[in-house]
């Protein structure tokens, strides 16, 4: 009779410590009166409900029905998350062309069902596009190939 | 009359050629994005916002509005055809749309959303005309203490948009408010939990919240099965609906536009409320509710019609408060914010062009959804079919050119990775992220005028109840919690989205 419901379980921690993180943050900042709130007040008081309420959902977990949880997508994270990382470490010193073309073939990995080759000529397709979109026809300021590229002469 | 004169240079704004452009690019890229599955109308937008940064004002707000109504009916066609509903305002129209394009009426199932989201786009638009400005001359009489009983209504009411758990969606707000107070301290300049890092000082960015929690999230939760959908292989059918299935929507299409006109307005998910509540409607007055779940006319009208309806008026208390009624009008307050227009009631008076030329565009973009889409479903339904490994790397490329182009800022590349994995994670908790990003555009403005409103009150927190509107809305905050909490209600609520799943 007595499941957990580990999904309710993990958010209400999830969100206890979330809160704890912003409560104890706020402590080091000027409280205040209610009259003249500081800068911490709020945000402890918004710490110290999300903290009651992750209370209360941890609570709830205990009396309820496990659920099955879908499959993870771990393929998916790491190689869809550092796309826009990567993105942003590159786009000004390699410049947006070579760039945009790296963040596409990397996300593009992501999938099982991609091969290589198709991967690729998709990032070029996408490069080509995205160049002529936003580089051109949008006129956003971007340079198109970095001071990293520089040696070779671009 | 005031109403022509306005209407008129309404739509003289939105008439000319360019802005009319605008409209029609916004349309065609809404439907597109939004006929990707699992991709909702706040997803879309989201991912198409920095593209409309370029532009003026005026021209930039119609286009999103464009995308708008694109990326809604892109979600009614996804939930016809594959029952795949991007949000929950087209889950209801999944349940019988589906059923009728199994049963070979896919087109007539379509026309007829179309139709009634045109019919109801059309009435609500005047309804906004008519009464957003009277609604503004209110709004200048709201100060601090009012301001910050309405958002609190508007959040406490945002809960009744999420699926599954109360207290999880409490807690999803409560979260979208600590992340808004990230950033620099009005009051004092202090900096709040920025971590040091200077570039997060003026708070974290909105797009790349919304791309991270909504996207990119999305696009890790399909990537989960990494199989191929189903796409509906039988014909189309016959697009114009029969003489008997146009008398059949007449009456839903009427009450569906009543209850979304006036759902629309509450803060807080009207759209989604107004069609589950135009679904059980029909249902109960129809008479033959068997035929409900197995491809009933009514229940696709009412429900489309009720959720367009809704949709349009929930513009009302954003263009008159500066509130974000749901999470797509939070996407409509930063863009204006990011433009330079400050929401609320100055707009109708300050700026006449730009707050008349969006209401016309509001009805030209669903004009342009019927002439265009109509004939355009044979290629959207083609766009089903691209398997989705080559859909998401281009999505990804997009979301990341877009979030960089807001601020040029490489920072918001990486928080927009943290919101990805934080959405994702959220998701598998099964707390939804709609919650979240109403609290997050909502923080700041809440704070603040909760600050003014004590120091104006001289610190008594009494100052809340003994001003008749706050009182009032105080109290009406009180009344929703305590009807979402009601068991009977609660369970209601469960059978109506479990019909729905």
């Amino acid at each position: 009779m007595n499941t957990i419901n580990k999904t309710d379980a993990v958010a209400g921690i999830l969100f206890i410590l979330i809160g704890l993180a912003f409560g104890a943050q706020s402590l080091g900042m000027e409280l205040g009166t209610s009259l003249r709130m500081g800068p911490g007040y709020f945000p402890l008081v918004l710490a110290g409900i999300l903290i009651l309420l992750g209370g209360c959902i941890l609570a709830s977990s205990f009396k309820s029905i496990d659920e099955e949880m879908t499959a993870h997508a771990w393929r998916g994270m790491m190689f869809i998350l550092p796309a826009p990382i990567f993105f942003g470490l590159t786009v000004r010193g390699l410049g947006f062309v070579p760039s945009i073309f790296f963040t596409t073939l990397i996300a593009a990995l992501a999938s099982l069902k991609m091969k290589p080759l198709a991967a690729l000529l998709l990032s070029v397709g996408v490069t080509i596009f995205c160049t002529l979109v936003f580089s051109y026809a949008l006129g956003l300021p971007f340079r198109r190939f970095g001071p990293w590229l520089s040696f070779l002469g671009m | 009359m005031d109403l022509i004169s306005n209407l008129t240079l309404g739509f003289a704004t939105a008439g000319t050629p360019e802005n009319l452009l605008f409209c029609l690019i916004g349309v065609i890229l809404g439907t597109l994005i939004g006929v990707l599955p699992g991709i909702g109308a706040t997803a879309t937008i989201a991912m198409l916002l920095p593209i409309t940064f370029q532009l003026e004002p005026v021209s930039s707000l119609i286009m999103l509005a464009g995308i708008y109504y694109g990326a809604q009916y892109g979600g009614s066609t996804t939930a016809i055809l594959i029952n795949m509903p991007g949000e929950s305002s087209s889950a209801v129209t999944a349940i019988d749309g589906y059923q009728m394009a199994r049963k070979g009426k896919a087109g007539t199932a379509l026309a007829v959303a179309a139709l009634g989201s045109f019919f109801a786009g059309t009435v609500a638009t005047l309804l906004v005309a008519i009464f957003a400005p009277p609604l503004t001359i209110i709004a200048l009489k709201f100060g601090a203490a009012e301001y910050f009983s309405l958002m609190l209504l508007g959040l406490v009411s945002a809960i009744a948009l999420a699926h599954g758990s109360i207290l999880k969606a409490l807690a999803m707000v409560v979260l979208g408010l600590l992340l808004g107070m990230v950033g620099t301290d009005i009051y004092t300049g202090t900096p709040r939990f920025t971590f040091g890092i200077t570039a997060y000082a003026d708070g974290l960015n909105f797009v790349a919240l919304a791309v991270g929690v909504f996207g990119i999230a999305e696009i890790l939760k399909n990537l989960e099965g990494d199989q191929d959908r189903s796409v509906l292989t039988t014909k189309l059918g016959s697009l114009w609906p029969s003489r008997l299935d146009l008398r059949r929507m007449v009456a839903p299409m009427l009450r569906g536009t009543a209850l979304g006109s006036a759902l629309g307005i509450l803060p807080g998910g009207g759209a989604i409320l107004a069609s589950f509540a135009s679904y059980t409607v029909e249902k109960r007055l129809s008479k033959t509710p068997e035929e409900f779940g197995h491809g009933a006319i009514e229940g696709v009208a009412g429900p489309e019609s009720a959720n367009n309806a809704g949709a349009q008026t929930s513009f009302i208390p954003l263009l008159t408060l500066g509130i974000p009624a749901n999470p797509v009008m939070a996407l409509m307050v930063g863009a204006m914010i990011i433009q330079g227009v400050v929401p609320g009631p100055n707009v109708a008076a300050e700026q006449p062009a730009l707050f008349w030329g969006i209401i016309a565009s509001m009805w030209i973009g669903n004009l342009m959804l019927i002439v265009l889409n109509l004939p355009l479903i044979g290629l959207w339904v083609k766009l089903l079919k691209v398997p989705y490994h080559i859909l998401f790397p281009v999505i990804m490329a997009f979301c990341s050119i877009g979030v960089y182009s807001v601020n040029v800022n490489v920072y918001d590349l990486y928080a927009v990775a943290g919101f990805g994995l934080m959405g994702y994670v959220l998701m598998k908790l099964r707390c939804e992220p709609a919650p979240l990003l109403l609290g997050f555009v909502l923080g700041p403005m809440l704070e603040e005028n909760l600050r003014r409103a004590m120091i104006l009150g001289r610190g008594d927190p009494t100052t809340f109840l003994t001003r008749p509107i706050s009182a009032t809305l105080l109290v009406m905050t009180l009344i929703v919690l305590v009807v979402v909490l009601l068991p009977q209600v609660r369970k209601k609520r469960a059978e109506v989205f479990s019909e729905s799943d």
